[in-house]
């Protein structure tokens, strides 16, 4: 199959549709925490400014290759994630690069991120940074593996590795979506979720209050933007997978934007409701309670 | 309280009691008996907690006052134990085995009085003050005035009002 | 000057020995350098506005006005809404708030501080301890002019202000940010060999590098 070169600049459209939605995504849920705790909240376009802020800070240091190279996998991460999944069902300009063996590069780019964030903040020397990376692989890996879990039985469910086919196979009417046809991997994969969100009860990680801020402590000015945009893609990202997997994809953007934002409220809600989680109960909790989902569910199946 | 007093006026040559409230008071003891005192106190009569250790620079008596506050939780008592140091080339034992927390306090008291408490530990580390180059700056005969004026630039036009006079002023000049 | 300072001969791994001179080889030694602003001044004025309306503090309380900065966070006053946030690392913060009194250990401190926050950098003095000395005009350890030690962009008088003072300080900081009058860094970096005696005169055991970002 030659390759279609029309598809480059689409995904770049996807992409910039996407990184707008989640800078605006991150605000609102901002500010919904800020309500519930009877605040205002920040301006809805705080985000922007923050990067254009950060974009423009006159200098900036470097402690060794490895330091420049952190943000950028992580950004490589975030979009790696969104491009290789196709963001809109049925649309053959948003289906992206996505191929028959996708889901397992995405799970691959959903670490990917991290690890080189690891490096990266491992380079800064910073004992914070250190710490913090330590405490973040320890929470993600255990947060990854119901979610992995999950992938698999879906993967086992479909006798498919490809997004596209997933959802397919979720076409027609809400009752034929992974949530209903296998309660229990969307389960173990959606508590998860809210480990790989960064939100509490599970952002000891990147908390200003515990040891300041973990792995970006040294990071500033341009990095740290190129960071923030990350943050602004990681997440819909990983929303695009979980909605392909579970939800029954999307056909067109409003739907998309719908559902992207109520799975992003999931973790909002439970992340105002509940206080912070220390690493190692973050950790025992999701191998009591999450990974015993998945691998039932894997069962099941 | 005054039963106490004479429990311990029995067994120690402590000075007169002055009582405070009736759950505190004061008692003097001689420099060599004050820590058998303290261990008496903390094992005998229940007074655990050593609540603080401070000094008190009698400049003119060239003396040292230390003071001791012990507090017996269960009784809801405090006892101020004092002793009188002679203000020249000041030493006293230390008491970090009796209450470990004691060595903290020594420490501060070295740095802010000079007072010297031979084997305390970390008793040189600086506490507070960092590269110090007077005398101890909580005596009495250290003028922190003239070592403020000295050390840190002043911004000019720093006036100083008499309270009471300035206030009669102000109330005169506004009318009525 | 402290033990872990000192010039001495480390053991690498592979055995081979070397001299460590902690303060050279842990620290940049390189001055700080006036850093122009950006050729274009429509992107110059862009990108003081967007520093004025993200303002990240430096969560470091100084004094007791650091007390005054909490309610700042709370539902009642609320400074995220102006855009206003504490970073926990100065590598991330760009205002200072000097917080009320500032004794010559704790100065050493906000030095080292201030020197690694990132180009441009500003001040706020809160207090009046941080103007003159305050009610603090006659301690044995506590700096009466702030301004001389680092260069502020703004004061916020009281003793101590309150939280609707400093709300307010922080929109007159962001008009001279967005006049481009707030160039503390670049004041800092003309006027280097100035501060820095300023600044060693009141801390006696200087045992730091002279500039360490």
């Amino acid at each position: 199959m030659p390759f279609d070169w029309m598809k480059i600049p689409y995904s770049l459209l996807t992409l910039f549709i996407v990184v707008n939605y989640g800078f605006f995504l991150n605000a609102l849920i901002q500010k919904m925490g800020a309500r519930a705790g009877r605040r205002y909240g920040i301006p809805i376009w705080q985000n922007y400014v923050d990067m254009i802020k950060n974009y423009g800070l006159r200098s900036s240091i470097t402690h060794g290759a490895m330091f420049y190279l952190g943000p950028v996998f992580r950004l490589s991460g975030g979009v790696g994630l969104l491009l290789f999944v196709p963001t809109i069902y049925g649309s053959y300009m948003f289906s992206n690069l996505s191929f028959a063996g996708d889901l397992i590069l995405a799970l691959y780019f959903i670490f990917f991120g991290t690890l080189g964030m690891a490096l990266g903040a491992g380079e800064s020397g910073h004992p914070h940074a250190a710490i913090g990376v330590s405490r973040g692989l320890a929470q993600v890996s255990t947060a990854e593996l119901p979610f992995a879990l999950a992938v698999f039985a879906v993967a086992l469910q479909y006798q498919t590795l490809s997004v596209t086919e997933i959802v397919a196979a979720q076409q027609g009417g809400f009752l034929q979506w992974t949530l209903f046809t296998n309660p229990l991997a969307v389960a173990a994969a959606m508590l998860g979720f809210l480990g790989s969100m960064m939100r509490p009860p599970f952002d000891v990680v990147i908390a200003p209050q515990e040891i300041p801020i973990g792995p970006p402590t040294e990071y500033h000015s341009a990095y740290l933007a190129l960071m923030q945009t990350n943050r602004a893609i990681f997440p819909i990202a990983k929303i695009v997978i979980y909605m392909n997997l579970f939800f029954g994809g999307a056909s067109d953007w409003p739907t998309f934007f719908f559902k992207v934002f109520l799975i992003y409220l999931w973790s909002a809600f439970v992340g105002v409701v509940f206080p912070r989680f220390r690493v190692e109960q973050s950790i025992r909790w999701f191998l009591i309670w999450a990974v015993p989902l998945g691998i039932l569910s894997i069962i099941l199946v | 309280m005054r039963e106490l007093h004479t429990k311990l006026k029995s067994l120690f040559p402590v000075g007169d009691l002055t009582e405070q409230r009736s759950n505190l008071g004061f008692v003097t003891v001689p420099q060599e008996h004050l820590r058998a005192v303290l261990v008496h106190l903390r094992d005998r009569e229940g007074f655990t907690h050593l609540v603080l250790l401070t000094a008190v620079d009698w400049l003119e008596a060239g003396q040292f006052q230390l003071t001791y506050l012990l507090s017996n939780r269960t009784a809801g008592k405090d006892l101020g134990v004092r002793v009188m140091l002679a203000r020249d080339g000041a030493t006293m034992q230390s008491i970090h085995d009796v209450w470990p927390t004691a060595a903290t306090y020594q420490r501060e008291l070295r740095e802010m009085f000079g007072i010297d408490f031979p084997g305390s530990p970390r008793l040189h580390e600086e506490f507070i003050l960092e590269g110090w180059n007077d005398i101890p700056p909580y005596r009495r005969d250290f003028d922190t005035l003239k070592y403020a004026q000295e050390n840190y630039s002043e911004r000019p036009g720093r006036v100083t009002h008499d309270p009471a006079a300035h206030m009669k002023q102000k109330l005169n000049s506004g009318g009525n | 000057m402290k033990d872990e300072l000192k010039i001495r001969v480390v053991k690498g791994p592979d055995g081979v020995e070397f001299e460590v001179e902690p303060l050279k080889d842990y620290y940049c030694e390189a001055a700080p350098t006036v850093m122009p602003a950006a050729y274009i001044k429509v992107v110059e004025d862009l990108f003081n506005w967007a520093r004025s309306e993200s303002i990240w503090i430096l969560g470091f309380g100084t004094g007791c006005g650091a007390i005054e900065m909490r309610p700042l966070m709370t539902p009642r006053f609320d400074a995220y809404r102006f855009g206003v946030q504490w970073r926990p690392t100065p590598r991330q913060a760009n205002l200072f708030v000097i917080s009320g009194y500032l004794s010559t250990k704790t100065l050493k401190r906000a030095i080292r501080s201030y020197e690694q926050m990132q180009n441009p950098k500003y001040v706020i003095g809160l207090g009046s301890c941080t103007i003159n000395g305050g009610m603090y005009w006659d301690s044995y350890n506590t700096i009466k002019r702030l301004d001389d030690y680092l260069p502020v962009d703004l004061y916020i008088a009281g003793c101590m202000p309150r939280p609707e003072a400093l709300l307010a300080g922080f929109q007159d900081m962001k008009k001279l940010i967005r006049a481009g009058k707030a160039e503390g860094a670049n004041l800092y970096a003309e006027n280097f060999e100035w501060y820095k005696a300023n600044q060693k005169r009141v801390i006696h055991d200087w045992d730091m590098p002279d500039y360490n970002w």
